[in-house]
């Protein structure tokens, strides 16, 4: 499935967050937007999902525009898409089995047996096993991401998104949520979207990256292509460098 | 000028928004309690938290009240010789007030804290985002059912508060202070009538609305991590109380 922004702005109050930003994401690839934390990037996807509206603009799932969708149509197009958030966001009052299982009870008319094949599969498929009668405060942040990516995969969606899932992990563990990623796409053929400011993680998995700087995407393209921007704030986010740094760089 | 009646004035603002902002969840509430799925399971899960799991406070909180009530009523009585209308009183006052304001007010701390603790946490961990991307609705998933538990088991909870309440008074007044029990029994019969009681139970069902609407509200626009969620718990704790106080005396004097 194809995401498409168009012209879209979102301010908070006085604090313009999204200004007239533009984006197409390519369906069946991993596309990556990175930029500075507080910069967007959060509330970029969130246009994407429909869990916040834009001031003006256009937010296309398919060719269709989910900004003026009402509850009900915005939740049938829902059902396409998975997401993972920062810190899972499981319910912490289920089991993994039953966190896992909550989308295909909510959606389905499957049986018992059936779903508890559902989750065992999407567990597996994570890459874990024996942890379905545990509750998500007994895991570890990286397992709490994997039970968060089964639950997004559960309803085997088009469209899989990711809220930062590298952020507080090891770097051991970031390799493994950088390679199920990869896996997981090659699986299931989804459109990811994944924000991050994270750019070792970035360059491994993207098939496109977008930087969002100011409110708008201000460089696109492969990876090559970022690493060889010649937009100075994207070769300074890419290599660490603050503005301030530049300052005092300069008056140093 | 401008500035001191801007300033004199955002508190009234806030406060109208805020009602505004309730009686739209309320009204989203009531719509789906009549829309399906009508989460049965969730709404027994809830009805347990809210009345099963109160039990024990109000058990106790209800006998000490009839307790010290025969104990307060049969001193002030005995100095004109009215001791004989002490179960009445007691009877009275717990069917017809301090049942359901202290039911409502134990159960506020309780359960109404809880609500708003829970659901705050749900909000800054993003579980109730989580919810809307998997196409469930929260106020359907999270609010209907603590708010049909609310309404529904406080009247039952006040009814238990009620007799245990009468049972206290009965111990103190019979047991304690010698007040002949047919007598006491007798006058509690003569003056308590079945209205006294059910309007005490409709109080207690606005209670229970009033207690978990203020719950989940908070909780819900719960924002700013743990102290938010603490904020949140205890600003539902306060505006309950106040409400439910506030409320009392005006369906007080419009049932009665």
């Amino acid at each position: 499935m194809k995401i498409q922004l168009s012209n879209v702005c979102k301010a908070f109050g006085d604090q313009v967050v999204l200004d007239n930003l533009d984006l197409t994401v390519e369906p069946h690839r991993i596309t990556v937007i990175i930029g500075e934390s507080g910069g967007g990037k959060s509330v970029l996807l969130k246009h994407i999902i429909g869990l916040i509206r834009p001031d003006s603009g256009s937010v296309y799932i398919d060719d269709v525009d989910i900004s003026v969708l009402n509850d009900r149509q915005l939740n049938e197009v829902r059902k396409n898409f998975g997401m993972l958030f920062q810190e899972a966001a499981l319910f912490d009052s289920m089991t993994v089995g039953e966190n896992v299982a909550f989308p295909i009870r909510e959606h389905t008319r499957l049986s018992k047996e059936e779903i508890d094949g559902i989750v065992e599969e999407k567990l597996r498929q994570v890459g874990l096993k024996k942890v379905t009668g545990k509750m998500p405060a007994e895991l570890s942040g990286g397992m709490r991401k994997r039970v968060g990516l089964a639950r997004a995969l559960a309803l085997n969606p088009k469209i899989i998104l990711f809220d930062e899932p590298t952020t507080g992990l090891d770097p051991i563990r970031r390799d493994d949520i950088d390679r199920l990623i990869v896996k997981t796409q090659q699986l299931t053929g989804a459109t990811c979207l994944v924000i991050s400011h994270d750019i070792d993680s970035t360059f491994k998995i993207a098939h496109k990256v977008a930087m969002l700087y100011d409110g708008r995407i201000i460089e696109y393209g492969s990876p090559e292509k970022i690493k060889h921007s010649e937009n100075p704030v994207v070769n300074n986010f890419i290599e660490g460098k603050s503005s301030s740094d530049q300052r005092l760089a300069d008056y140093v | 000028m401008v500035r001191l009646l801007e300033f004199a004035g955002k508190p009234f603002v806030l406060i109208i928004e805020s009602f505004g902002k309730v009686s739209l969840l309320l009204a989203a509430t009531l719509a789906w309690m009549v829309r399906p799925p009508y989460r049965i399971h969730e709404i027994f899960k809830q009805m347990e938290f809210v009345g099963v799991n109160s039990l024990p406070v109000v058990l106790i909180t209800g006998a000490f009240t009839g307790m010290v009530l025969a104990i307060q009523t049969y001193y002030g009585f005995r100095m004109f010789g009215g001791e004989s209308l002490v179960g009445a009183t007691v009877a009275l006052s717990m069917a017809r007030e301090l049942g359901p304001a202290i039911t409502a007010l134990m159960v506020t701390g309780r359960a109404g804290s809880a609500m708003a603790a829970e659901l705050g946490t749900m909000r800054v961990t993003e579980q109730i985002d989580a919810l809307y991307t998997m196409s469930v609705n929260p106020v359907q998933y999270l609010i209907m059912p603590r708010v049909v538990a609310g309404i529904v088991m406080l009247p039952i909870l006040t009814i238990v508060s009620d007799f245990i309440g009468i049972v206290g008074g009965y111990f103190v007044g019979v047991e304690l202070l010698d007040i002949n029990s047919g007598i006491f029994m007798a006058r509690i019969v003569e003056f308590v009538h079945l209205s006294d009681i059910v309007n005490g139970l409709i109080k207690s069902a606005v209670f229970g609305l009033i207690l978990s609407l203020v719950g989940c509200y908070k909780g819900f626009n719960t924002s700013g991590g743990a102290a938010g969620v603490g904020r949140a718990t205890t600003q539902s704790v306060v505006i309950s109380s106040v409400s439910i106080l506030i409320s009392d005396y005006f369906l007080t004097a419009v049932m009665f």
